[in-house]
């Protein structure tokens, strides 16, 4: 029988601990256990025998550190091989009647993913793919990939095992004392991207003791179709007399365990601490169980890297605001690669509750694939929130998926067999929650039945492919009632009935139906009300608009969605009409020469924003720019040069001068904006992944007028000078934190000194001196983002 | 010996704003900077944790070489940290990657957070690492020494790999080395201090360093 077979019907028992079984054998701090596989590979058979003699079903082989970032290629390929012959070694030699499996046993990596740590996440996918490509070579019956700390790490190894073989994956989690995973994932967001990818089995190990992971188990039990692992700690390490003793005996563990098996664990076994023992009195406990069946929970779900979102019991809302069209400074903002305004679109949605982010990033003229992926990339760094990957770029939509940390929304499929082929794959493979649209070659149809038609035929093809009902949410399509009134009536009809009758959860892009009307959120809020009581499971929609977030917030209030109406009370000043905010005339202004002026030097950001509006009406830009802003930024910072003015005050101005400027940008006409002074390259060099103080010197630099290119941080020297002979910089700014970072800037500059021998190069950072910096051959050491300014300005 | 690789958790230690507007490099605070100050503990607070991992070592000291059990690290100042200690404790201690994410984020929208939250990760780790000490010199009941860190002094911080290994920071705690001998989580310290110091106490920690220009150099 395989291993897929056997799940079906058993109970399935893993083995227990190996590490503290090999320090008992003598195992010394600091040495690899892999390397016992070729050294004592008779202690790893014998552990091995022992633990299918007291039970277990599966063996992990003694691989769990065997990656090639700890072994070179030829090393790995010895441990592997010697670590299945031992345990299938220890299976022939086992007097168990049991049914025997040997698993591929794969650990984290020991490095935290980018942009947390420093591997990559393809570098990962690699790494992981070596280890997996050499159990299949030597034969095993499944891979556990386990302890994994890291929901991305976690998708990593997932997908190398699913990249590189056929074999059955089972996945188990670390889960720390807070139920996450140390990166911040919870049991379900794990569920969700697990399931989405086509996990086998998932579930909980190591860290804890069975008590304790006790509510991670029932969350798992709650919301996973497939069978749920556990294999705990025997609780917590003590040091008795110099030995390590954990403070769970075999009969304890066994009880506790067994309880959970009674509640529907499926897998179970042991990590640290545990041996044979533990395992024989778990199986000799639970001989009898029948094992709980498994149930399809349907739970339409995405997740981020820390949560899941689920459809069904309240309106979920996708903020629609990261999309060019229509919006001139979307559009300019991708065409300068300004991440930082697609950032702050996101942080600036999450602020207004909404619960999931659509990103759609095409424009003709840039290279969606890349710039699609950079954004997600981006986003998922910076926000919780789960992603909605909007494109029709099958290229992009892949890219983004693939880096996507967690279990995204994707926008769209539609009942084309084109659409159907080129994106059904991507569900299948990287997991997802796509948004079906009710269209296909023929067009939209008129009638609700007609789209209801077109839904049945993309699920029957989504169940060819092996995508589940739940993982599909259709989009009926809101048409303007301004060219056929009664298009309401249709989207909403065919909403109604592919709930009903479906059993589908549905999405609409609200606001398309009331195009051409004047007054648009007036018609968009009912409708949203309309479409939400006709079945609507979510909206992408802005969320700025009054009358989308009154009717979302009056219709959870109004149908028992809402405890004690908190969320309508916290809510409701939003939607009072007031009178515009009148400025406050009696301000004092003697201080300082203008009101603009004023909250530029005391860092109020939205009101130098209020205030450059108002100002606009009858100021031109520019003289706003020169008589406002740059005198306020002047007076900071000559206050910071003589230590009376501390750096976040000086931030908080220049945050307040980038409100201001950001006003005035968003004003300007395309010919007025290439005012810019110069190209300013700016990196934190290779090795170091310190950027705060980079950040510092790029926001004053563009206060003061600079074109600043930023590459971030950790940047291969060869790629700075190729940006700095691409855009001809005049000037360029290289940060170093670390003391062993500072060759790669000195390499950095040997390198820019011999390609771009034109351009300044101006070096900052903790270890940085003025010596150190002529040393290397800088032409500038600046102690701080003012005198990178001051330098600047002479350069350019 | 065999010693073992043992783990705290701890809940907030005590904090200090003084500290944190230190690391800021603002030492007379105005309203705003108060109030930014507060919003960013707000934001933060749930988004911490204190994790350790310890292990003890026997110590021998040969010249300017410090012997433990399976490494040792060549260091005059680690030396005259250890010398006339038999036993030393490393650990590693981190408050997790909550306020790497808060530092990323607001990077790219407020620096002026940014900082904040820098300065508040800075504050909190060594506050953790006080509290640890504190701890297991009241477990011992012993006094024990300065706690001496990879990149002090002559200490390289290539010692990190031994370190993590003895430790087993990965799986303890979640703290990984990069390929540059930095942490992830950022707010990570790996020190070890001599058990059996008497009389020694922390009167100025920033005493035992050699980098006398350190704008940082002087409190507590």
């Amino acid at each position: 029988m395989n291993f897929r077979e056997y799940l079906k019907e058993n109970i399935v028992y893993l083995d227990g601990g190996m590490g503290t079984l090999l320090q008992q054998q003598g195992l010394i701090a600091g040495e690899h256990p892999e390397h016992w596989n070729l050294s004592h590979s008779d202690v790893i058979t014998n552990i091995h025998k022992a633990y299918f003699d007291a039970g277990s079903n599966v063996v992990c082989t003694n691989t769990f550190g065997a990656n090639s970032l700890k072994f070179s290629d030829e090393e790995l390929e010895q441990i592997i091989m010697a670590a299945i012959f031992n345990a299938k070694a220890a299976r022939e030699q086992s007097i168990s009647k049991k049914e025997k499996f040997i698993a591929l046993d794969i650990g984290p990596s020991g490095k935290l993913l980018k942009p947390l740590g420093d591997l990559d996440f393809e570098d990962a996918v690699s790494v992981f793919s070596k280890t997996v490509k050499l159990g299949v070579k030597y034969g095993v019956d499944l891979i556990v990939i386990e302890t994994m700390n890291d929901s991305y790490e976690t998708k990593a190894a997932f997908l190398a095992a699913k990249e590189n073989s056929n074999l059955p994956i089972i996945v188990s989690n670390a889960y720390g004392e807070d139920g996450k995973l140390m990166t911040g994932a919870s049991p379900a967001a794990m569920v969700a991207l697990l399931e989405g990818m086509g996990v086998d089995a998932l579930g909980a190990n190591c860290s804890l003791g069975p008590q304790q992971l006790r509510g991670v188990v029932n969350e798992l039990l709650e919301k996973a179709s497939v069978p749920v692992i556990l294999k705990p700690n025997a609780g917590l390490p003590k040091s008795v007399n110099g030995k390590t003793v954990y403070d769970i005996t075999a009969n304890d563990f066994s009880d506790e365990v067994a309880s959970l098996i009674k509640k529907g664990v499926r897998v179970a076994g042991g990590c640290c601490g545990t041996t044979p023992e533990y395992i024989k009195a778990l199986c000799e406990k639970t001989c009898d169980y029948t094992p709980v069946p498994l149930k399809q929970k349907n739970i339409t779900m995405v997740s981020s890297y820390s949560h899941a979102v689920e459809f069904g019991n309240e309106p979920v809302l996708i903020g629609e605001r990261i999309n060019p069209t229509g919006k001139k400074r979307f559009k300019q903002a991708l065409i300068e690669n300004d991440m930082d305004y697609i950032l702050a679109e996101g942080v600036n949605q999450q602020e207004k509750k909404v619960h999931i982010l659509d990103v759609n990033v095409g424009l003709p003229d840039i290279d969606e694939v890349k710039m699609l992926e950079n954004a997600v990339c981006e986003l998922q760094a910076v926000i919780d929130l789960p992603l909605q990957i909007d494109t029709s770029n099958i290229a992009a939509m892949e890219a983004a998926l693939r880096r996507y940390n967690g279990k995204a929304m994707i926008n769209s499929v539609n009942g084309k067999a084109e659409s159907i082929k080129a994106v059904f794959p991507l569900v299948k493979k990287y997991g997802g929650l796509v948004v079906a649209l009710t269209l296909d070659e023929n067009g939209i149809p008129e009638t609700a039945e007609g789209r209801v038609e077109i839904a049945k035929k993309i699920l029957n093809a989504a169940a060819m492919y092996g995508i589940e009902k739940k993982d599909i949410i259709f989009d009926t399509l809101a048409m303007t009632i301004s060219a056929d009134n009664k298009a309401a009536l249709a989207t909403v009809g065919a909403l109604k009935t592919i709930r009903d009758e479906l059993g589908c959860h549905t999405s609409l892009g609200v606001s398309n139906i009331s195009f051409g009307l004047p007054n648009r959120d007036a018609i968009n809020g009912t409708f949203f009300a309309l479409s939400l009581e006709n079945g609507l499971s979510a909206a992408i929609m802005n969320p700025y608009s009054a009358d989308m977030m009154k009717t979302y917030y009056t219709y959870k209030a109004l149908k028992g969605l809402d405890e004690n109406c908190a969320e309508y009370i916290g809510a409701a000043h939003l939607f009072t009409s007031v009178a515009p905010a009148v400025l406050e005339k009696a301000e004092k202004t003697e201080e300082f020469g203008s009101h603009l002026q004023r909250a530029i030097i005391k860092g109020f950001k939205e009101k130098a924003g209020e205030l450059t509006r108002s100002l606009l009406e009858s100021v031109p830009a520019l003289q706003i720019v020169n008589d406002e802003i740059i005198p306020a930024l002047n007076i900071v910072g000559e206050g910071f040069e003589n230590k009376t003015v501390y750096l976040p005050q000086l931030l908080m101005s220049a945050e307040a001068a980038k409100s201001a400027f950001e006003v005035i940008k968003s004003s300007m006409s395309g010919e007025e904006k290439n005012t810019k002074k110069g190209v300013f390259v700016i990196a934190t060099v290779k090795g170091d992944i310190h950027d705060i103080g980079k950040n510092i010197v790029k926001l004053l630099l563009e206060n003061y007028g600079f074109n600043v290119v930023d590459l971030g941080k950790d940047v291969p020297a060869q790629t700075i000078v190729e940006k700095v002979v691409e855009l001809k910089a005049e000037i360029v700014g290289l940060s170093a934190l670390m003391t062993t970072t500072v060759p790669a800037m000195e390499e950095t500059i040997k390198l820019l000194k011999k390609q771009a021998s034109w351009c300044k190069i101006v070096v900052g950072g903790a270890v940085l001196t003025k010596e150190y910096a002529d040393k290397i051959g800088a032409d500038k050491y600046a102690k701080d983002a003012m005198e990178t300014v001051r330098y600047a300005e002479t350069v350019v | 010996m065999n010693s073992v690789v043992l783990s705290k958790t701890y809940a907030h230690p005590p904090f200090c704003e003084k500290e944190i507007l230190r690391y800021a490099g603002c030492k007379m605070p105005d309203d705003k900077i108060l109030l930014l100050l507060n919003e960013c503990l707000e934001e933060a607070m749930d988004k911490l944790v204190y994790k350790v991992c310890y292990r003890e070592s026997a110590v021998e000291i040969e010249g300017d070489f410090c012997r433990f059990c399976s490494f040792g690290f060549k260091s005059e100042n680690l030396v005259q940290n250890l010398m006339g200690c038999e036993r030393a404790v490393f650990f590693a201690a981190t408050i997790g990657v909550g306020i790497d994410r808060l530092i990323a984020k607001y990077s790219r929208i407020s620096p002026s957070k940014a900082l904040m939250f820098q300065a508040i990760g800075a504050e909190r780790i060594e506050a953790l690492c006080d509290t640890f000490c504190a701890d297991i010199a009241k477990e011992y009941n012993e006094g024990i020494g300065l706690r001496f860190s990879p990149g002090y002094g002559d200490l390289s911080l290539d010692c990190q790999r031994d370190i993590f290994t003895f430790l087993d920071c990965e799986r303890r705690i979640g703290v990984t080395l990069n390929d540059s001998m930095l942490m992830s989580p950022s707010k990570s310290v790996t020190a070890v201090f001599g058990i059996g110091k008497k009389g020694r106490k922390f009167e100025n920690k920033c005493s035992a360093c050699n980098k006398s220009d350190c704008s940082f150099r002087g409190a507590l």
